[in-house]
């Protein structure tokens, strides 16, 4: 080739495959190393279609905006009015989605529950059970009923606000889950009643239970447990929420709570998180239509979480009809997470800020997804939840404002009708107009 | 003794009235009649009571027990006494899946035979079963013991952790990671008094003891085969 070019002949440009990029070829290779299949945390890493594909048009002649700094715009949303005698009343449509003690240090939860506390909303627990610092800095604490039931116990389920039933995972519908032994501290194996140092497998099914009938008799028992106070939610993956939507109504839930593919994990198989399930956009539509169906619209509540990031993201998951959003991933960034001032430190670890996601090894610099007592020190839980309550209130603020210019008092008045798509699956997926036109795919038939 | 007719006052002011029950109560005798196999009876209790059930239950009696002991005088559904915590249950007839699950502490007796996955994920419980069990009991078992004085089914102990299992009849399988272990005097203890408070008549020198081989406790890619 340096011939040809010295000779002057045109030479062409070294040309990647498409179909075996860098990317690709490293996943070759470090598999062919190991012989293991990778594991990490987080969501999906591929594009899908997104909430950036809709867009708000506004008001106009034909409708009325408010004005942004004197009217009003309520935020607040009731989850779990259908059966409990007490629902939990948000001032924020925003909520903290489950997140565990264990993948997460103890200070992280606490900052996590400080944050939420002083925006005024929930926080969730995770795999693994309930802490004392955790029930004590939430003011509103959902508590998982997960497969593993690792630290489950009727005293801390009446201490609770609300009892969430975790049937999927967006990132993982039909998986299980996986702690490593590296994160297993002394406190950690105790509350799961296992020896320290030790892997902790978290099945996929529930132990107790199979199937939409038996989930009806589980709900039952969980409420008879709790003397109906508080609401159960129910929360599933994205992968088939039309159906999975309508059983968990029949089932009894007062709340579903919609994870898509882009919601994270603490640890699951990189297959598994850019393969199975479906992106959070696709999966709304059809969770309305269900509740619309069984005239259970707004009467049980929707949570949709999976790739919320602001503002923005809250107002179209709202329009498309969710009463609530849930933020995981993107709390961890507010508190810190894969922060740049980290660089040198995940360029150690082979990574850089941004693309950190080896969260099950528990050496993260930033000190959040980690039980190492030195790593942990770097994380002050007083800042983090300051940070986190400035985010939250960053997002509420600029999905008013979005609200306010479609002339909406409420959040919850956004409506598909409210926007448009910018690409041909947005539009098939939301079901709103290709931006230019009235049609999106599937309307009239075609 | 206090008698509720279930059919006549409903599952949950049944549920209530158990749980208005403290510590000092003096209404230590109950008996629930109508039982008729409803769900969820006698669940989350939390006081030193002593319920009977006349009849056969459905899913879940005695979920979340703490401190009560609970006779059932029938059969009992699936997830008889899933997740307890202490106290005694003590079914009279068959149970069906998933008896015990995820229990943490106190004494489930089954004087029948227990289905499919008895003993699942238990962490803490002791489980006694006079007759046999069905597959994949004590399936990631944590922590516990499990006695049975009949044979068990397929796959006993599939990924158990470090719960004891004890087994008197044949074991039609062994699940990944389970092997037979050496019954050590402690174990022989442990086998006597459980038998003793379950009122089995058996000897602890005619079982054999089970339990995790460990060798499935950290993952490598090695035993991939095993998962």
């Amino acid at each position: 080739m340096k011939d040809q070019e010295h000779r002057g002949i045109p030479q062409t440009t070294p040309r990647q495959s498409a179909t075996f990029s860098q990317d690709v070829n490293s996943d070759i290779r470090r598999a062919a190393a190991t012989g293991i299949y990778d594991i990490r945390g987080g969501g999906a890493k591929r594009r899908v279609p997104n909430f950036d594909d809709l867009l708000f048009m506004g008001a106009s002649i034909s409708r009325y905006p408010l004005e942004g700094y004197r009217e009003k715009c309520e935020t607040k949303v009731t989850l779990g009015t259908r059966f409990a005698k007490n629902p939990i009343e948000l001032d924020i449509p925003i909520t903290i989605a489950g997140m565990s003690f264990g993948a997460l240090s103890g200070p992280a939860k606490e900052a996590l529950g400080r944050g939420a506390n002083a925006a005024g909303t929930s926080t969730t627990t995770g795999d693994g059970g309930m802490t004392p610092e955790e029930r004590g800095h939430s003011s509103k604490l959902v508590y998982q009923y997960l497969p593993s039931r690792y630290g489950m116990n009727p005293d801390d389920l009446r201490k609770a606000d609300a009892i969430e039933i975790v049937v999927g995972q967006g990132a993982k519908p039909g998986g299980g889950g996986m702690l490593l032994g590296q994160k297993i501290s002394d406190r950690v194996a105790e509350m799961r009643n296992l020896p320290k140092g030790i892997d902790q497998r978290s099945s996929c099914r529930h132990p107790d239970w199979t199937g939409p009938d038996d989930l009806e008799i589980k709900i039952l028992e969980l409420r008879e447990i709790t003397n109906w106070r508080v609401p159960i939610y129910v929360k599933i993956a994205g992968a088939r929420p039309y159906f999975d939507t309508t059983l968990a109504i029949k089932a009894g839930a007062d709340v579903v709570v919609l994870d898509g593919m882009q919601g994270g994990t603490a640890a699951t198989q990189d297959v598994f998180i850019e393969h199975v399930g479906q992106p959070t956009l696709a999966c709304i539509r059809p969770a309305v239509q269900a509740l619309q169906d069984m005239g259970m619209h707004r009467e049980v509540q929707l949570v949709v979480s999976g790739g919320i990031r602001s503002g923005a993201d809250v107002a179209k998951a709202l329009a498309l009809g969710a009463d609530a959003v849930a933020i995981g991933t993107a709390a961890l960034i507010a508190l810190g997470d894969n922060d740049p001032r980290w660089e040198a430190e995940y360029n150690k670890l082979g990574t850089t800020a941004g693309a950190y996601d080896d969260w099950h090894e528990g050496r993260d610099p930033a000190g959040i997804t980690t039980q190492d007592p030195e790593l942990m020190a770097r994380f002050d839980p007083v800042e983090g939840g300051r940070r986190l309550k400035n985010y939250l209130k960053v997002m509420t603020l600029e999905a008013q404002t979005i609200a306010r210019a479609c002339g909406k008092n409420h959040m919850h008045n956004l409506e598909p009708e409210d926007m448009v798509a910018l690409t041909m699956e947005a539009a098939a997926m939301a079901q709103v107009p290709l931006a230019g036109t009235n049609w999106y795919p599937g309307k009239g038939g075609f | 003794m206090q008698t509720i007719d279930l059919e006549a006052k409903g599952l949950r002011a049944l549920n209530e009235q158990l749980h208005a029950q403290t510590a000092d109560t003096n209404q230590t005798a109950w008996e629930i009649v109508n039982a008729r196999g409803s769900h969820a009876i006698a669940v989350g209790l939390d006081a030193p009571i002593e319920v009977t059930v006349k009849g056969s239950t459905g899913y879940y009696c005695g979920g979340m027990n703490k401190q009560a002991t609970i006779n059932v005088h029938g059969s009992a559904g699936p997830g008889v006494g899933e997740n307890m915590m202490s106290g005694t249950i003590v079914v009279d007839g068959d149970a069906s899946q998933y008896a015990g699950a995820t229990g943490h502490g106190g004494l489930l007796v089954i004087k029948g035979n227990a289905s499919s996955r008895c003993g699942i994920s238990m962490k803490g419980i002791d489980i006694v079963v006079h007759g046999n069990i069905g597959h994949m009991s004590a399936f990631m078992a944590q922590s516990g013991n499990l006695v049975v004085l009949g044979d068990a089914g397929d796959a006993l102990g599939d990924s158990c952790y470090e719960a004891r299992l004890f087994v008197r009849g044949k074991v039609k399988s062994l699940g990944a990671d389970c092997e037979e272990k050496e019954m050590r005097p402690e174990h022989i203890e442990i086998l006597k008094d459980l038998l003793e408070r379950a009122g089995a008549d058996a000897k602890p020198e005619e079982f054999t003891r089970y339990g995790s081989a460990r060798n499935l406790y950290n993952f490598d890619v090695d035993n991939a085969s095993a998962y």
